[in-house]
């Protein structure tokens, strides 16, 4: 389809669209009036239920519990994806003279990186691990929780790559590490579940003692549902992480050689 | 002004989808399907928001106090994080049809190789 038609299409579209979206807006409360009876119920009655403060950790992995194992396994699927997509390539780059890895890895540092990005680097790894860790732990009981504590963790990888090389991702953070982190985090979630049915009650129920509101120990298994999405995810970013900076040492190698 | 967070939530999915559409390269087109999918966020916290209410985070006020809604902050959550996998994905394929046809532009590959 040329250009001019599919900007036809698209005005086309627009016009559907804000005519629904106007007419979906006219039944909405208006803006800062929110009457929705389950989050405010939820915003009564979740502390005492289960003793965690973060009411969107509350949600996420236990009210709507089961909806974020599906997610969790979308961000599996992608991230499988994605080293499906990115490493048949790679295999096919591999030509049987390349196989002494250790004396190509010569050519495959990164380009050079200044010293200020190196130590500034080098110092931000310690503290990023740590707040990465903190993030997960604390996510039942301030803002956090394993996804976003699993990207910060992710990061300290992605450090690690710009002030080394590439050779120091691989020995920080091993494929067989990060693949095992991600199936475990996954596969954690399920389990967690399980326990509930084991208890003769519903997948995913809170079955674990809820602890003293407000301390690290509680809610639960929110806590074990946030460290295990905090496993998977750290391994899941890491290994896109990786998968792509080996793509682009592919092909500048091409391009050079 | 009570419907602006509701308009930006549709300028941003207009202006997204224009780049969707008018698109001439496969890495402009993933970025402009995360402004489509940001608008998806505004739409939901605007809809949650309540004035003067605080963060759904009990630690320094009693529970039943006026907060916002956490149930959609949470499906923003998990909209935010399968937007970003999604980008991942979308971009691995991104490098693998430069690398198969040579070319980032979607017009130019409209034939289908096997």
């Amino acid at each position: 389809m040329s250009l001019r038609g599919r900007r036809n299409l698209f005005a086309l579209g627009v016009l559907g669209f804000s005519v629904l979206f106007l007419w979906g807006l006219n039944g909405l409360p208006a803006f800062g009036h929110y009457e929705g009876v389950y989050g405010i119920t939820l915003n009564r009655v979740a502390v005492t239920q289960r003793h965690a403060t973060n009411l969107v950790a509350a949600v996420t992995f236990d009210y709507r519990g089961f909806d974020t194992l599906g997610e969790e396994f979308i961000l599996f699927a992608a991230v499988v994806g994605v080293a499906i997509l990115l490493r048949a390539q790679r295999d096919e780059a591999a030509t049987p003279d390349e196989e002494d890895e250790e004396t190509k890895d010569e050519s495959r540092d990164a380009p050079h990186t200044s010293d200020a990005v190196r130590v500034l680097g080098l110092a931000l790894i310690g503290p990023t691990v740590l707040f990465g860790l903190y993030i997960v732990a604390h996510g039942h009981l301030t803002p956090g929780g394993g996804f976003q504590g699993g990207v910060v963790l992710a990061t300290a990888a992605l450090l690690v790559y710009l002030t080394g090389e590439y050779v120091a991702l691989r020995r920080v953070s091993p494929e067989s590490v990060t693949e095992l982190a991600e199936s475990v985090g996954a596969g954690g979630y399920a389990a967690i579940g399980f326990i509930g049915l084991l208890t003769g009650q519903a997948f995913l129920t809170n079955v674990l003692p809820l602890g003293m509101t407000g301390q690290l120990n509680s809610s639960g298994t929110i806590l074990l549902i946030n460290l295990a999405v905090g496993v998977g995810v750290a391994g899941g970013f890491s290994l896109i992480l990786a998968e792509f900076l080996e793509q682009t040492l592919l092909v500048r190698e091409r391009e050079h050689g | 002004m009570s419907f602006l967070p509701f308009a930006v939530a549709a300028w941003l999915f207009a202006v997204g989808l224009y780049g969707i559409v008018t698109s001439r390269h496969l890495i402009h087109l993933v970025v402009c399907l995360s402004v489509v999918q940001s608008s998806t966020y505004v739409l939901l916290l605007a809809i949650g928001y309540r004035t003067g209410a605080s963060a759904p985070i009990f630690v320094e006020i009693p529970p039943g106090a006026p907060a916002v809604d956490p149930v959609v902050q949470a499906l923003t959550l998990t909209d935010v994080v399968v937007a970003a996998t999604v980008s991942a994905l979308l971009l691995a394929m991104a490098v693998q049809v430069h690398k198969k046809a040579g070319t980032f532009d979607p017009d130019e590959l409209d034939t289908l190789q096997g």
